[in-house]
């Protein structure tokens, strides 16, 4: 009995959203999604919510007919934030008008979403990825919540990149959906992927035509079903070239509509008008979309050449900046980062000023003044301000040797900041990147380094009258012992403001564990780019009122964090152990490694880890959020991530032809049982035990059927009578970055300084992945017939998992130990183990392998007292001692 | 009980009126509320009018039959506040099955021997499910706009309760009803849906929104549309509203609502809009009158009073409906 008129998408928000063939294209809005805007990110990160929402409304004002709502982010409570934002969406009528979007690759965020918003919703999105069960289950609930979802173009196989796959699933998924399901046809809405096209490569050829023709098949043949897709990515090969882009875009969403794509997400700074584009380049586009001409993309990319109309006015202003003043020509090569003719302008500088000096409080610090004011205002980003401070340094080194000849010259400094890394902990790239941008800013800098004692930071803090102590680290012993600094700091009696910084820090951690230890001004500083404004305030004159409101809101924050914080029920260790994850072990094949024992690895090419490299929190480090390549043609940050891949790119190159790290590994494969439900016993081939490691359980209550897990449950227990086996390992690439960074850091380049840590970094995960998989592949060979690409890897799309003690599946770092006894670690590659039990040097990862296919990641959560004196028995340590090892994961 | 879709072809449906203003001529006392088996109960139990299909059975069964006499086709159980979330403020959560399932059985009872004695004119009895007296995508808070006194999950699991009691009772379809917030009305209808799936087994689903005033939206902020476009998820067997406002300001939105679905609709309106003193003061006559606009605009399959209606305005009503066809959406015309 239905009837046409209810087969149209139809939506809502507080008012209607009807999807009708006259509507032409549904705009769905995309700047509150923590993936693609940084700045979105920082606000929901920082809980500032109002301008969260201006996010929000700005969408809408401008035009946004649905908004797309993601909080998909590691260090976010995906969950929380989604209700939260959700919520607040709901009280803001001129927001909640429109429809939301409910978009996470996460199931129980999407359903978080699904049950705070009275509107008629979509989920973005679900798939065939996880098989049909998982499918149906998540289709059900999605239409009993009463929404409308995407489907993804993606199987059990990988995602769809032919037409025919295309039509495939969708056919697949639909047939599904409507017959299974009962899922009202207008309400699904097909992804089938946009790819870029014009690559070069063959296979991608028909990636425009394949897209067009699944669209209009799917309009033909799966009645009532949508069509939607994210339209950018279809030009990404030209970034870089906004007039072939825009015309691509443009070009492709046109053609798109006409075969029936209804619903999308368009960036519109990022496109042209369709009768605006030039007939020669439309012609060319459309060549490439429609795949007419053998030679279509060539001559897309030598019209494209032409038209870089753009980068030829680069290159002539580059000679003609040099026609500037004096003053213009030294704040140019500052703000550009151009080291070329700094010298030469110095040198004039000099020269017709009265004392040497002079130029570096005038000529130069005008110049810093511009860099800072711009990064300050968000117009320049942390990767641009390093390669200034490179300049500024430079010039600085030309002058040092006239000033000291005029014997006279002191260099008026701002202020002075101490700089360390907390005893135990090795990791200096952020602190690094802070004391670069603070040096920029005119303070002068005492960098104590890495693994300084609290002693030498107190003692040093005194000496050097510094006026303000920051403290960084990275792993998490490093936070409690930032807690033993500020209580060390308050016995001296100092009065030094304190200035925290470094991944696992936190404002919480910062307000609720060290304000209260020490009675002067404690701040957390989140990122670099803060750290000016906040350094700046600290030291402002007469700034008493400034400090007591500072104290006053960490106070505040303290009590609000602490009321707020969810009473979470537990359940005793003995319970957690009755609800461990149940593998049938009767049923479970094991795969006996080809070879066990212990292996080495000395001397690797390291240039095969390029392709194995995850490059996205390598530009994290660098402050620039968003995931690669995406990142590259991001609105805001895009040119300048761009540049920065550039010039990674460069180093690395460097790093493989001339051999400049080396990389070492070592990994062992042993037979292995669980005993005691926790524990794992290493065997040699006779079975004598060699080691034994300790896992820790979740205590979290959940529901009845949700496993309480330890990583000792995916190994067979000694009881079943089976042997089985597991692995660890260790692999480092950072021998000999330190010497490079210091080379560098004495040619006054800290920008290539930082670079190289980082990059070590990226090989270091990288050797891990390609570690793991030659263990999967060959030496355990359970996955024999595994074929990944780099971008699943990243993904963990693999069997068996290799997770590291101090991450949260094992967040206890003792077990670091083990692993360095068992294989014999140092004595082998040489990766040493510092009191903290950081790694030395930084650039190494270590962790286990467990090849049972149902092994898999988790968090472990917070545990309870039983356990933790359940734990210290086994390891035969003081409760103390436990307490303080697994402090960030104990309860209260 | 499938039968009512054949009745619904056949003629107008009569829902019966307010079981509240009947309640009000007992003057039920504290002690009558209480009865024998809750005498010593130590809350305040007067006004608890759901407690009175357990106190007082036989005047919620005299209250039925009067309806049912008056020509109603469908009465209400009386379990408008039957979830543990509105028995909270009597401390009485854990009387939620029994209350609805008992509830159920009266009204199932007199409907019985009204369909025995005429059963060319069957007649049903619809669990009525309330909105519960929390909003979940409100915040009770205006300083915390993010807080909800209230979760989708609390909401479906209270629901799922009463649902299974009224079902295990008897009733022939469930009427979710007075719906200030189009949230909670999904979580019920959630619970609906599992119990269904559950059970295996289908049942009528009435849904009854309430329009607040003049600005024509829910009290969530729904516009008609969009309140309709939330809950169309699930097959229904009407969609409409009721409460808070007169069958006179009711209208231009029952319009809006037959113009755009294809579900039956239905309509229980107040008795006009509260007088100085609170009270609802329309005629049978002139509440009649309006209502005959909606059979002659072909707006309505099931129609029935809310606040301040009695026997007299149903019977005025039935007398009415006799000479106008059921509507037909438009597709069907």
């Amino acid at each position: 009995m239905e009837s046409d008129c209810q087969k149209y998408l139809t939506l809502s928000g507080l008012e209607p959203l009807v999807v009708t063939p006259e509507s032409n294209f549904v705009n769905v809005g995309e700047r509150t999604n923590v993936t693609g805007s940084r700045k979105f990110l920082r606000l929901i990160k920082e809980e500032k919510f109002e301008e969260a929402l201006s996010v929000a409304r700005d969408q809408v004002e401008g035009g946004a007919q649905i908004i797309d709502v993601n909080m998909d982010e590691g260090m976010l409570d995906g969950v929380h934030a989604m209700t939260t934002f959700l919520n607040l969406i709901a009280s803001e009528p001129d927001i909640s008008r429109v429809p939301i979007m409910i978009d996470s690759s996460k199931w129980e965020i999407i359903e978080a979403g699904l049950k705070v918003v009275q509107g008629k919703c979509v989920v973005n999105s679900i798939s065939l990825k996880e098989g049909e069960h998982e499918f149906i289950r998540q289709a059900k609930l999605i239409k009993r919540y009463g929404a409308a979802v995407i489907v993804m173009a993606f199987d059990e196989i990988g995602q769809a990149d032919t037409y025919q796959r295309r039509i495939d699933i969708c056919k697949r998924s639909y047939d599904i959906l409507v017959e299974t399901v009962k899922f009202a046809p207008q309400d699904i809405i097909f992804d089938p992927n946009i790819f870029p096209v014009a690559t070069g490569m063959d296979e991608h050829r028909k990636n425009a035509l394949d897209f067009f023709q699944a669209t209009k098949w799917i309009r033909t043949n799966l009645p009532y079903a949508n069509v939607s897709g994210g339209v950018s990515n279809v030009s990404f090969s030209f970034r870089g070239n906004n007039i072939v882009r825009e015309a691509i875009n443009s070009a492709f969403l046109f053609h798109a509509i006409k075969n029936g794509m209804n619903i999308g997400i368009v960036n519109p700074t990022l496109l042209e008008i369709y009768d605006e584009i030039p007939k020669d380049l439309l012609e060319c586009v459309e060549d490439v979309l429609f795949d007419r001409k053998d030679d279509a993309t060539e001559r897309l990319l030598d019209l494209a050449e032409t038209l870089k109309g753009q980068k030829n006015n680069v290159e002539v202003a580059v000679l003609e900046w040099r026609n500037n003043s004096l003053q213009e020509r030294i704040t140019h090569g500052l703000v550009k980062g151009i080291d070329t003719f700094i010298v030469e302008d110095v040198e004039e500088a000099r020269q017709l000023a009265q004392k040497p000096i002079e130029v570096i409080e005038g000529h130069l610090m005008i110049g810093m003044n511009v860099v800072g004011d711009l990064f300050g205002s968000g117009k320049m980003f942390l990767p641009q301000v390093v390669k200034s401070a490179r300049v500024m340094k430079r010039a600085v080194a030309y002058l040092q040797p006239f000033i000291e000849a005029e014997k006279d010259g002191k260099v008026e400094y701002a202020g002075k900041i101490l700089m360390a890394t907390v005893k135990g902990d090795v990791h200096d790239i952020g602190k690094n990147i802070v004391s670069v941008v603070l040096g920029c800013n005119n303070y002068e800098i005492v960098d104590l380094g890495v693994m300084v004692p609290p002693e030498k930071i107190i003692e040093t803090a005194i000496k050097e009258k510094v006026d303000i102590i920051g403290l960084s680290g990275l792993i998490t012993p490093s936070l409690d012992e930032m807690v033993y600094v500020s209580k060390e700091m308050e016995k001296t009696n100092l009065t030094i403001p304190l200035m925290i910084g470094g991944a696992t820090t936190s404002k919480a951690h910062a307000a609720v564990k060290i304000a209260p230890h020490y009675s002067n001004t404690v701040i957390h500083v989140n990122d670099a780019s803060r750290a000016v404004t906040v350094v700046g305030d600290l030291l402002k004159k007469d700034n008493e009122q400034h400090l007591s409101e500072l104290r006053a809101s960490y106070d505040l924050f303290r009590a609000n964090f602490l009321s707020r914080t969810k009473q979470k029920e537990y359940i005793s260790i003995e319970e957690a152990r009755a609800k461990k994850y149940i593998i049938k072990w009767d049923q479970t094949k094991i795969v006996k490694p080809k070879k066990l024992g212990i292996q080495v690895i000395r001397d690797f090419d390291i240039t095969t880890l390029e392709e194995f490299i995850d490059w996205s929190p390598f530009f994290r480090s660098w402050d620039l959020h968003g995931k690669y390549p995406n990142i590259l043609e991001d609105e805001i940050v895009g040119t300048q991530a761009t540049e920065l891949f550039r010039d990674a790119q460069e180093l690395l190159q460097r790093i493989f032809s001339e051999k400049l790290l080396s990389a070492k590994a070592i990994f062992g494969l042993f037979p292995a049982n669980t005993i005691n439900e926790d524990d794992i016993e290493i065997y040699d081939e006779s079975g004598n035990t060699l080691q034994t490691f300790l896992t820790l359980r979740q205590q979290l209550k959940k529901r009845a059927e949700v496993p309480n897990i330890a990583l000792s449950d995916f190994i067979a227990p000694k009881s079943c009578g089976k042997t089985d086996y597991m692995g660890c390992f260790c692999v480092s690439t950072g021998f000999g970055t330190k010497a490079l960074a210091d080379d560098f850091e004495a040619n006054n380049d800290d920008y290539n300084a930082i670079m190289i840590k980082a990059l070590a970094d990226r090989l270091a995960e990288a050797f891990a992945e390609y570690l793991h998989k030659e263990v999967r592949v060959n030496h355990w060979g359970y996955a024999a017939d595994e074929d990944l690409s780099n971008t699943e890897l990243i993904k963990e799309s693999y069997k068996g998992i290799r997770p590291a003690p101090g991450y949260p599946a094992c967040p206890d770092h003792l077990e670091k130990q083990t692993i360095w006894k068992l294989l014999e670690v140092k004595k082998q590659i040489g990766v040493e183990l510092t009191e903290s039990l950081a790694m030395w040097p930084a650039a190494s990862v270590s962790g286990y392998y467990f090849g049972n296919p149902e092994a898999k990641y988790f968090g472990l959560g917070k545990i309870t007292e039983d356990q933790l004196i359940d734990y210290s028995k086994r390891r035969e340590i003081s409760i103390e001692d436990a307490r303080k090892w697994l402090n960030p994961n104990l309860t209260n | 009980m499938s039968n009512i879709y054949n009745e619904l072809q056949k003629r107008i449906l009569i829902l019966d009126g307010a079981m509240g203003t009947m309640l009000q001529d007992y003057n039920f006392s504290e002690e009558d509320y209480r009865g024998e088996r809750f005498k010593d109960y130590p809350t305040p139990l007067k006004g608890n009018n759901d407690l009175l299909s357990l106190t007082q059975p036989e005047a919620i069964a005299e209250i039925h039959h009067k309806y049912f006499e008056a020509g109603a086709d469908i009465v209400e159980t009386n379990t408008f506040s039957g979830t543990s979330i509105a028995m909270a403020d009597y401390d009485m959560e854990n009387l939620v099955y029994e209350l609805n399932y008992e509830s159920a059985k009266i009204a199932k009872g007199v409907a019985d021997q009204f369909t025995i004695a005429e059963p060319h004119k069957p007649r049903f009895v619809a669990g009525s499910i309330g909105p519960t007296n929390k909003t979940a995508s409100l915040s009770p808070d205006v300083n915390k706009p993010e807080y909800r006194a209230i979760t989708f999950d609390e909401l479906r699991i209270a629901y799922k309760l009463q649902v299974e009691a009224l079902i295990d009772g008897g009733v022939d379809l469930l009427l979710v009803e007075t719906i200030f917030d189009t949230l909670n009305a999904k979580a019920a209808l959630f619970a609906i849906e599992e119990v269904k799936e559950e059970r295996a087994i289908d049942i009528p689903i009435m849904v009854s929104g309430t329009i607040t005033d003049a600005s024509g939206r829910t009290l969530s902020g729904q516009t008609v549309e969009a309140f309709l476009t939330s809950i169309s998820h699930i097959p229904l067997l009407s969609v409409g509203f009721n409460c808070a406002l007169g069958a006179d300001q009711l209208r231009p939105y029952l319009q809006r609502l037959s113009n755009e679905t294809t579900f039956h609709t239905s309509a229980h309106p107040n008795a006009g809009l509260p007088n100085a003193f609170g009270e609802y003061d329309e005629t049978p006559k002139q509440m009649t009158a309006f209502i005959e606009a909606y059979f002659k605009d072909n707006l309505i399959n099931i129609i029935g009073g809310c606040c301040g209606t009695t026997p007299a305005h149903i019977n005025s009503i039935f007398e009415v409906s006799k000479n106008y066809n059921p509507r037909q959406h438009k597709d069907q015309r």
